[in-house]
């Protein structure tokens, strides 16, 4: 087990039990808030700097520099900025933002803060998906504890900064995780992307300059400040520093959020007792999404090793090498692993059903095209199926893909074209055999419905 | 001013301008199709995807990788930018694709519909289209509702360009009308039926596209291609009173806003003007209209049938060497 700097002493290691680190009192036992101390003496400039020397890279899914996306917010005098954490985390398969939300909230708020120092915002949100609202809650009562301590508010600690920090839960919107989505829905409209540029940073939040980040990527500027960003640059390989927070779930014995150290070999994550030990019931391993559902899938022999035969790492590069002809993305972080009963069409079926349900309608590819994949997977899954429907769904994709306002279109248009380029063969055995589907009526059980004769 | 390239042939173009103006600018054939974009509303287009270029090379400041299909009518002109429309065979195709998810839903009641030889889909579709759906599904449906006193809303129709809302939006003083639902179940309604009173809101069945929006007055009167256009003029107190009367012998079908080349109205004109004007002694005209933007239906313009027909005979021929079961001579065209 590597370094832990996000969700560490949330258990205790020998008992297991909570330590209470969801309170002001117990993050300040731990050391909570020192990060923010030693920022506020430092200059936003400075801080910006460091966050660029550390490497730290966007934890929402496009793996963007984070010192960067800071360098290019617009600083028009008197325009006020504003930053925005993106805690819309309805990505299936991921789910770390709402364990570090839960057990350690004032980590958020104190990487808000430092980061809102940074950029110059005085008044910055926290746009929080609307089915956790338990998490809004645990959020606003930090908010509260952090107020009444004098870390937020007017003058926070006597540096002469002020901020206002709002949570504000969305009405639970896949598309309102997209960044400018996000804003429409925080300015209180329906949350359809909008159309870039200008990108946020020129015109986000009430047409102001903006920075949109996600959960894990401001929590980890508290350990960046509070270990220098050399030192935080050492951890991990290349390009990819620091630590990631990976959901892995499916087929293994100890689903759950783990923190890895970026480069460990998907192998080790797999199969190592400290993360998610090994496949359930020994099955074999068949298939890997490895950064949340829009990435493409990959089958157990390319998720291992490369194409050209080196171990795969835990790493944005490594999980990338190939391009998507033999690679995928680490994406958000979520690992959902398959063993050899599932069945990557249906599978697949699920995730264009939510792609579908989840568009938002304005572009005609995403609005039109996610309803067609979904109706001929239904199509095949029933029986009915033809191997040119299989020709027609790649086609589709890459129509969709690149060419839609958001990348909604591309989330939508790459698993289909990943489990068509990698289990080909187990969509013509639906389409060729369907008398030997066994559970052709499965639309019906998903949706808790009576079969039609 | 910045220099673009489009299809060969370059124009320099003031700061700002995006591609699809700097190619109505050069005109002609490389001009890409707009559905949602107009020019005389703000914050249009974007939406459709039908005016996507490929931009083969950025710009000398732009590091970006190219070549990338952007929609032309929201992506500004760089210096030394390289767009191709009609030379690049794979834009064509992806255009192709987007028509295609267009009329994936759209009823194709062509026959019923008021808009037809008016039709910018429809010019669209034989234009850029294929003859044949891939879709077998069945299609969305709503039922045609009021909205407004005037004006008939038939969402089926609909390809979601939002231009009649940003005209609620921009042309009146009140938000009438938004978009409900999500993904293709979304539909552009009023909330409550008969909302949209305004007395320019007559003008957003002029920026529709399709036959979604239509004059009550007008319905099922004529064929557009019956009635002979006339430039007219009348002293009106709230618009410019500069509009085009449908006229069928003496009498006036309708009314509507003159239109440029791309289909897209030179002055809004009022409520008052549109429909209730109907006499030709209301009327002072300038005389015949010359329609710049032709129309597929207006102008005979049906090469595109003919590849249907060879498309027709081959799968008839493929159907046929299958033995389909359907009893012999049944395919063939000759025996009725």
């Amino acid at each position: 087990m590597g370094r832990q700097l996000l969700i560490d002493n949330i258990k205790d290691p020998v008992t297991g039990a909570l330590t209470g680190i969801n309170t002001l009192e117990g993050y300040r036992a731990h050391g909570g808030y020192k990060a923010l101390e030693k920022a506020l003496k430092l200059k936003p400039e400075e801080i910006v700097t460091e966050v660029q020397k550390s490497g730290l890279r966007g934890r929402g899914g496009a793996g963007f520099p984070t010192g960067m996306k800071w360098s290019f917010i617009a600083k028009p005098p008197g325009v006020p900025r504003h930053l925005v954490c993106n805690a819309d985390e309805s990505e299936p398969g991921t789910f770390k933002d709402r364990y570090l939300m839960h057990h350690k909230p004032h980590l958020l708020i104190e990487g808000m803060i430092i980061s809102s120092f940074a950029l110059g915002a005085n008044l910055s949100y926290i746009y929080i998906r609307g089915e956790m609202m338990v998490q809004y809650h645990i959020l606003q009562k930090a908010i509260d504890e952090a107020y009444a301590a004098g870390l937020l508010g007017k003058n926070i600690l006597n540096s002469g900064f002020d901020l206002d920090l709002h949570v504000h839960p969305g009405a639970g919107a896949y598309i309102c995780g997209e960044e400018t989505g996000l804003i429409e829905s925080l300015e209180g409209k329906r949350g359809n992307p909008r159309i870039k540029p200008p990108f946020p940073a020129i015109s986000g939040v009430w047409n102001r300059p903006t920075v949109v980040n996600n959960v894990e990527t401001l929590a980890a500027i508290v350990p960046i400040l509070n270990m220098g960003a050399e030192e935080y640059a050492k951890i991990g390989i290349g390009k990819s520093t620091g630590t990631k927070l990976i959901s892995a779930s499916g087929h293994i014995n100890k689903p759950g959020v783990y923190e890895i150290e970026l480069g460990v070999p998907v192998e080790e994550f797999i199969y190592s007792e400290s993360y998610c030990g090994g496949m359930k019931g020994g099955r074999k391993l068949k298939a890997v999404v490895a950064g949340g559902s829009s990435v493409p899938i990959l089958p157990a022999e390319l998720i291992l090793k490369t194409a050209k035969g080196e171990p795969r790492l835990m790493t944005y590069e490594s999980l990338g090498d190939g391009g998507f002809a033999t690679g995928t993305m680490l994406g958000s972080g979520g690992f959902i692993v398959m063993d050899e009963s599932t069945s990557v069409v249906k599978n697949l079926f699920n995730f264009t059903r939510f792609y579908h349900h989840e568009s938002c309608g304005q572009c005609s590819p995403c609005r039109e095209g996610t309803g067609w994949m979904e109706k001929i997977l239904h199509k095949i899954l029933d029986g009915h199926g033809t191997v040119a429907d299989i020709d027609l769904l790649w086609d589709i994709q890459g129509k969709i893909e690149g060419k839609t306002i958001c990348p909604l279109g591309e989330a939508a248009a790459w698993p289909v074209a990943a489990a068509i380029r990698h289990f080909r063969p187990e969509f013509e055995e639906y389409v060729k055999n369907p008398g030997k589907i066994k559970d052709v009526k499965h639309y019906y059980r998903l949706n808790n419905l009576e079969p039609v004769n | 001013m910045p220099k673009v390239t489009i299809d060969g042939q370059t124009i320099e173009v003031p700061n700002g301008t995006t591609i699809l103006e700097a190619a109505r600018m050069i005109g002609g054939k490389s001009v890409p199709p707009a559905m949602c974009y107009y020019s005389k509303l703000k914050e249009t287009g974007g939406y459709c995807r039908t005016c996507i270029v490929n931009v083969s090379k950025g710009s000398e400041k732009d590091p970006r990788p190219m070549p990338k299909p952007v929609p032309s009518c929201r992506t500004t002109v760089m210096d030394g930018m390289e767009v191709q429309n009609l030379t690049s065979p794979a834009l064509l195709e992806a255009r192709a694709g987007v028509v295609e998810f267009l009329l994936l839903n759209h009823p194709l009641d062509c026959p019923i519909c008021d808009q037809a030889g008016e039709c910018h889909l429809q010019d669209l579709g034989y234009e850029n289209g294929k003859s044949k759906t891939r879709y077998e599904f069945a299609r969305r449906e709503f039922e045609p509702i009021d909205i407004g006193e005037k004006i008939k809303l038939h969402m089926k129709r609909c390809i979601h360009c939002f231009r009649c809302v940003k005209l609620a939006d921009q042309l009146t003083p009140n938000r009438y009308q938004g978009m409900l639902n999500r993904g293709d179940h979304s539909e552009i309604s009023t909330y409550i039926q008969h909302a949209v009173d305004n007395e320019f809101s007559g003008n957003m069945i002029d920026v529709c596209p399709v036959g979604a929006l239509t004059d009550k007055t007008f319905r099922f009167k004529s064929r557009v291609w019956f009635v002979k256009p006339e430039d007219a003029h009348r002293k009106c107190p709230t618009c410019a009173g500069k509009a085009r009367i449908w006229l069928k012998g003496e009498e006036v079908l309708r009314v509507t806003g003159r239109k440029d080349k791309y289909g897209e109205v030179i002055d809004w004109i009022c409520n008052e003007c549109r429909f209730d004007k109907k006499k030709t002694s209301d009327w002072v005209i300038e005389g015949p209209t010359h329609i710049d933007h032709h129309s597929v239906i207006s102008m005979n313009h049906y090469e595109t049938l003919v590849d249907l027909k060879h498309e027709t005979d081959n799968h008839r021929k493929q159907l046929t060497n299958k033995k389909v079961n359907l009893g012999q001579g049944a395919l063939d065209p000759n025996n009725s």
